[in-house]
């Protein structure tokens, strides 16, 4: 087991940049995310890992080989495509078999290995199936087996919950941590989807327009994001423009928060963490303008003179405030983010 | 219901009138023709009787000329597969202007006229041809070879009208084919040939079966290139049919030769049809 490090990685298209100068150390047996939106350049990282994108500058290497220099099929890696990519015309045992045939592993130890991957997967009695007669999520679950048969020095998922229903992508992350720990098999994943990500992850990359703004373990991520990007993009955020005073900070008039700082600034804080307080308690003046029940929790939009707040309140069995009601938001010190707003 | 069903007919009823004069009401009539009798003074001579089939079955004249045309037949299509289905794959992976220019070039021979393309090939492979001249040239052979009247000559001309047929068909094969498969196949560990082999050429495979149908059913029922290649020396089925119409004038044998072509591709189009859908059901019906 050695550590894939990526060092200095670009890839320029003509004039664009997909991917700047990407550093990365992954250790053997972590699961790495790389998250962010639509041509954040985290699919084409994935890709030059797998070979089938040559990068322009930079290296990888897994351990003291260079995978640059081998082609796809040399670099021993296992992949789950997002189509999952299963061969229709093979069974399910000929789909994971075929990577144990290229290696040519004799053909008794590709029948054990087969079958104690299909059992883990949960699919022991579907190997006679094709492809075409399963449901996405026992595709999936081949396309897992078939990656995972040949003990991939590093296992690369590219977006491989996405064409499941909410309910299945669930099962199968959880599912897929347990398989991944239970193997210790170093896993990159590539996501757009922040929950999968902050679920399945030891670490996170986020990654925004072909570079990284914040890499951390999910829960730092989550808590301290780097960047305003990171913080819009990892659940949802309020932001509201207040002044410091020197003394406090003021958001539309009232105070809300003891400060040092002077000039305009930019508060973020997490709607979980907004509290809903009386309307005579000192705090961000606002009237709930929607209330909806979610079972475990309480959605409330509370409209300020600083513009709409989303807070998120935990169902413990107390009464809450009736929508139209008037109330103040309070926060603490250290659940907001303040920066200084000159740089925008 | 009755409304509906009155709907129902009122729209079916022009393709089917249609169907029925021009399709239908001529086969049904060659097929009676086919069972008349003829003699040279006499002309048709308007009874029922088995008298052409029977001809046809004990002359080994007729047997030979089916033969061939099942030969030929045979020959095109296996040549078609060999030539079409790795020019699909290659096409495929071909990226634009290349791409389109390379499909206008495959697709040609479609836009030519059929005489005119095989007036092209019988000026490239008589005696004194481009393909002779270049054989003399390059020492390979000490005289005039022509191809002119010869199988050989018309599997050729035949191959080069019935490949894009092929190209097509594996075309709609492969562009179902999800290329993200053949990459998977890589990172498995799988060279090009291994891929190409057993992954590509499976999926592909529908596409070159219902592309065989094509190219054998034109192959078998082609007139005009066996009839310029292949001339009065070299007759198929086809051009058999033809000369007993028109030169000897002995419709009913004529109809015969045509009814027993006709009901040959049927019965081989239907055979192979029910040996592909019983082969590849499970794997790529939905």
């Amino acid at each position: 087991m050695a550590d894939l490090v990526l060092q200095g990685l670009c890839k320029k298209y003509g004039d664009v940049t997909a991917l700047d100068r990407l550093d990365l150390t992954v250790r053997p047996g972590e699961f790495v995310s790389l998250l962010g939106p639509s041509g954040c350049g985290k699919t084409t990282t994935l890709q030059m890992i797998a070979g089938f994108i040559e990068p322009t500058a930079g290296t990888i290497m897994l351990g003291d080989q260079d995978l640059v220099r081998l082609t796809p099929d040399k670099r021993g890696l296992g992949i789950v495509f997002q189509s999952y990519a299963l061969f229709p015309h093979m069974t399910v045992r000929q789909n994971v078999a075929f990577g144990l045939e290229m290696r040519r592993t004799p053909a008794a130890e590709i029948e054990t290995r087969v079958k104690d991957v299909l059992a883990m997967v949960g699919l022991a009695d579907k190997g006679e199936r094709y492809p075409r007669q399963m449901s996405g999520g026992q595709q999936q679950r081949v396309a897992l087996a078939r990656a995972l048969v040949i003990r991939p020095a590093i296992l690369l998922l590219d977006e491989p919950l996405s064409n499941l229903d909410a309910k299945m992508r669930e099962d199968m992350q959880v599912e897929l941590r347990q398989i991944q720990q239970t193997l210790g098999t170093t896993t990159i994943l590539v996501t757009h989807d922040q929950h999968e990500a902050l679920a399945l992850s030891d670490r996170i990359v986020v990654m925004s327009a072909g570079k990284v703004e914040q890499i951390g373990a999910p829960f730092e991520v989550y808590e301290r994001p780097a960047t305003p990007f990171v913080a819009a993009f990892l659940g949802k955020t309020n932001q509201f423009t207040g002044v410091g005073t020197g003394r406090e900070l003021r958001v539309a008039g009232d105070a809300v928060l003891p400060s040092g700082t002077v000039g305009t600034v930019v508060l973020s804080v997490r709607p979980e963490k907004l509290q809903l307080l009386g309307p005579d308690q000192p705090g961000l003046r606002g009237r709930v303008s929607l209330r909806v029940f979610q079972g475990n929790h309480w959605l409330f939009h509370v409209a300020t003179d600083a513009g709409q707040a989303v807070v998120i309140r935990q169902n413990d069995g107390r009464p809450v405030p009736d929508e139209g009601s008037a109330i103040r938001l309070g926060m603490k010190a250290e659940d907001v983010q303040v920066r200084l707003a000159s740089a925008a | 219901m009755s409304a509906l069903r009155k709907e129902t007919f009122a729209l079916v009823a022009p393709t089917t009138l249609l169907f029925v004069g021009v399709v239908a009401t001529p086969l049904l009539m060659t097929m009676l023709l086919s069972f008349n009798d003829w003699n040279a003074t006499k002309g048709i001579i308007s009874v029922l009787t088995l008298k052409n089939y029977a001809e046809i079955f004990a002359d080994s004249y007729f047997a030979e000329i089916f033969l061939r045309t099942l030969r030929i037949s045979l020959w095109v299509t296996v040549i078609s597969v060999l030539v079409g289905a790795p020019e699909a794959y290659i096409l495929r992976r071909m990226r634009d202007p290349w791409r389109s220019i390379c499909i206008l070039i495959v697709i040609g021979p479609l836009l030519v006229s059929v005489v005119a393309r095989t007036l092209g090939w019988a000026l490239l492979l008589g005696g004194n041809g481009l393909i002779s001249q270049a054989l003399q040239a390059l020492g390979l052979s000490s005289g005039p070879v022509s191809l002119m009247f010869t199988e050989t000559g018309v599997i050729i001309a035949l191959v080069h009208v019935l490949v894009p047929f092929m190209v097509l068909a594996v075309w709609a094969a492969l562009s179902r084919m999800d290329p993200a498969v053949e990459r998977a196949a890589q990172s498995l560990g799988a060279g090009p040939v291994t891929i190409f082999r057993r992954v590509v050429l499976p999926q592909a495979m529908p596409g070159i079966l219902s592309g065989s149908i094509i190219v054998f059913s034109l192959a078998a029922s082609a007139f005009a290139t066996p009839a310029v290649i292949g001339g009065r020396r070299l007759k198929v089925a086809s051009t058999l049919a033809y000369d007993e119409f028109l030169n000897t004038l002995n419709w009913p044998l004529g109809a015969a030769v045509a009814m027993l072509l006709l009901v040959g591709i049927v019965a081989s189009v239907f055979g192979w049809n029910r040996l592909v859908e019983r082969r590849y059901a499970q794997v790529f019906s939905s």
